[in-house]
């Protein structure tokens, strides 16, 4: 009897197992394949939409949905719609693989993602084995284009280090430069890198190098007085804007006022709440997008953006925005139709992504080559009574 | 008393190898979607780690906390194993030397720590195994290592503090962690390793060891007494609990290809997660373990349809399955509602 049980037992197990998987087991031989025979262009996106980073996630994912809905009021490309669907990754290599998965099951065909760059290289392991297109907006790490299916948007960590520093020469900015820098944070770490590399031989010097990490990003007052113990006339702060943000409070309380030069991450210190933007002033920054310029299509794009999501979009948003409108231009040079394969679409957009070249919110020209880095002119801003104002 | 025992063993290889056929069928039939084929490796890595923890919270009755830190050891040594031997070693004999060195440096560091650790009890071994945890991610992060024509270049500080040749492969890049490892770990093979990893911890478990083992957790002045060696074993069960944890740690790495001591991998909360899934399914419950791990990993994946009210729904289900689980009145409860035989099942699942 006991046996009868327990083999009943396991048998039940393995009932249930079968059910559970047979259940998510739906739709896979339509994934396989890839083709979709509806007549549509299926864009997959994916980001952090929840969890600490799900401002980057979200950003990117309302972006694509505008640009998404722009060109379907328009008439799609080429008279083809587009159908769009985004996944969370929670900020996990793993999970973002998962949600390629499921998008993959749901029929995409072209990957507008990862949002992150530890997340995109771990997805363009996959997208190359199935030789799906993927642009990546704001993968910025070197390894995300490291295979020839995979394209970026947004410049790669080492392109800013090496602006900055070319930047800051060119122009004579400062004589001796500090480092603030987050060692934890594979962005700023990568910047930070090629920003020391590249200021070897360039007329000024780097006096000091501070790392800190997300564990203590609080207080910044040891890493400022070195700076300032050091002498240095400009503090290069390769960071994201909420840690910027402190730091310039903190330099204003030690009365410390050197010239603060920020990259792209620097951009949205001006919307951090109970921050100061008076202490903003004066700072530059290398970044691609600025919501407050005045051209048409930024205007156009941070009004709808405000108007749907109730909040101004960041370079992420932007980013985004192009990355869709890129694949746009991409499909129409090759002339590309939705019942093609995953892979021919792939084969057919490599060839087209060397050859186009488009304008967006994140730079007025861009073109790519086969690696897969886009050549475009990073923007300096200087915060200017609270606003951006070019540099130049 | 030993041959319900073995029964019970042979049961849970029955069902860990009933799934793989039945899952492999269903690859072979073009039944399963890719999001399932995708997270079938992660399943055998997070149930061979919830096993690891069992071994060590279950049997030997000590809380950790810290569990993702020897995961993060395995995984870190193995694939800067593969990484710097890709060229020069095959994939099957590099694959089993990754394994190897991934699961002796989490056993060397699972010994190390234990040495101090295992000298508290309760409350203050949870927070030192905690801090531990922590301590070995951050170390981790700061590690710059690469390799040129001239050999090996280690730095704590920065990649250009090494000096090396512009032709140089930097391997473990700071916090960029490692990139690139070669992608060897499948189904088959994780399921080779939970098996293995089921045969080890039940045999120790039904062996004289394990028997001295669970003596020190029920009563440790009666163990002692009795002339078991307290220390000894409970050193025994802890460094093994790292190795395998290690193994993880490979399979986890060698199925990601970016590998990042960041804290949502090996964190605390990640530590804990693994808590969730032994707890959940019984404490010294090894079967319960596998189960668990992979009904609580599938989850959140399942539930992906729901978009951001799925974390909520997670949370629920957790808290659902505790209270049906574990307590009395709920036990009491079905007791008389289905019977003896439904709790049998009840138990095994």
């Amino acid at each position: 009897m006991k046996k009868v049980k327990r083999v009943l037992g396991a048998a039940l197990a393995c009932v249930m197992s079968v059910t559970m998987l047979a259940g998510c087991g739906e739709g896979a031989a339509t994934a396989t394949t890839g083709g979709s025979g509806s007549g549509t262009f299926k864009i997959g996106a994916i980001g952090p939409l929840t969890g600490a980073a799900a401002a980057y996630g979200n950003a990117v994912v309302n972006g694509a949905q505008i640009a998404v809905d722009e060109i379907n009021e328009a008439g799609g490309i080429n008279g083809v719609q587009i159908e769009y669907k985004s996944e969370d990754d929670e900020l996990n290599a793993e999970k973002s693989v998962n949600a390629y998965n499921t998008l993959k099951d749901w029929g995409m065909q072209l990957l507008v993602g990862s949002t992150t760059s530890a997340c995109s290289i771990a997805v363009s392991e996959y997208t190359k084995e199935d030789n799906m297109f993927q642009l990546t907006p704001s993968g910025s790490a070197e390894d995300c284009v490291k295979y020839d299916n995979a394209f970026r948007v947004c410049f790669s960590d080492p392109n800013q280090g090496i602006a900055s520093a070319q930047y800051i020469n060119d122009h004579n900015l400062a004589t001796k430069v500090g480092i603030i820098y987050d060692n934890s944070d594979v962005y700023s770490s990568g910047i930070y890198q090629k920003f020391v590399e590249e200021a070897e031989g360039k007329n000024f010097e780097v006096v000091s190098a501070e790392a800190y990490t997300q564990d203590n990003n609080t207080d910044f007052s040891v890493q400022l007085q070195k700076a300032k113990d050091a002498g240095a006339d400009l503090v290069f702060l390769p960071i994201y804007y909420s840690d910027a943000s402190l730091i310039l409070t903190q330099a204003n309380t030690m009365g410390y006022a050197p010239t603060f030069f920020g990259v792209d991450g620097m951009d949205g210190i001006l919307s951090v709440e109970n921050f100061d933007t008076a202490l903003a002033e004066g700072v530059m920054l290398l970044t691609p997008f600025a919501a407050d310029a005045t051209d048409d299509l930024t205007v156009n794009f941070v009004k709808k953006y405000n108007e749907k999501y109730g909040e101004t979009p960041n370079q992420f948003a932007a980013d985004a925005y192009d990355a869709v409108y890129i694949i746009k231009a991409a499909i129409e040079k090759a002339g590309a139709t939705p019942d093609m394969s995953v892979s021919d679409l792939c084969e057919a957009l490599k060839g087209a992504m060397t050859q186009i070249e488009t304008k967006g919110l994140t730079s007025a020209k861009m073109t790519w080559d086969a690696s897969g880095e886009p050549n475009k002119e990073p923007k300096a801003v200087i915060i200017k009574n609270g606003a951006y104002v070019s540099a130049d | 008393m030993n041959k319900k025992q073995t029964k019970n063993n042979l049961i849970t290889y029955a069902i860990v190898i009933a799934f793989y056929i039945i899952v492999e069928i269903m690859i072979l039939t073009g039944n399963l979607s890719s999001h399932m084929k995708g997270l079938l490796v992660p399943l055998t890595y997070y149930a061979v780690i919830a096993v690891a923890l069992n071994l060590c919270v279950g049997i030997l009755g000590e809380l950790s906390i810290g569990h993702c830190g020897f995961m993060c050891i395995g995984a870190f040594t193995s694939a800067f194993f593969s990484r710097a031997t890709e060229m020069s070693i095959p994939t099957v004999p590099r694959f089993i030397l990754a394994f190897i060195i991934g699961i002796a440096f989490a056993a060397l560091f699972g010994f190390l720590i234990g040495i101090p650790v295992l000298r508290l009890k309760g409350d203050y071994l949870a927070i030192v195994t905690l801090a531990f945890g922590e301590i070995i991610k951050n170390v981790i992060n700061s590690f710059y290592i690469g390799i040129d024509s001239k050999g090996l270049h280690f730095s704590m500080k920065s990649a250009m503090e090494m000096g090396m040749d512009k032709d140089g492969d930097i391997i473990v890049n700071g916090a960029m962690g490692i990139t690139g490892t070669p992608h060897n770990a499948n189904f088959t093979v994780g399921i080779v390793v939970l098996l293995i990893t089921l045969f080890v911890v039940q045999n120790l478990v039904g062996s004289r060891d394990g028997r001295a083992i669970m003596a020190i957790r029920d009563n440790n002045i009666a163990a002692e007494a009795t002339g078991i060696n307290i220390t000894g074993y409970k050193m025994m069960a802890f460094t093994i609990s790292a190795a395998i944890a290690g193994a993880a740690g490979v399979l986890f790495s060698h199925n990601i290809t970016t590998l990042t001591a960041s804290s949502q991998y090996f964190g605390y909360n990640a530590s804990i997660m693994i808590l969730v899934y032994v707890v959940l399914g019984g404490i010294g419950n090894i079967r319960g373990s596998v189960i668990a791990a992979c009904i609580l990993y599938l989850l959140p994946e399942l539930l992906r349809g729901l978009n951001t009210y799925r974390m909520l729904i997670y949370s629920i289900v957790l808290i659902v399955m505790m209270i049906v689980n574990w307590s009395p009145k709920i036990i009491e409860w079905r007791k008389r509602t289905f019977g003896r035989m439904n709790l049998k099942l009840t138990k095994e699942a």
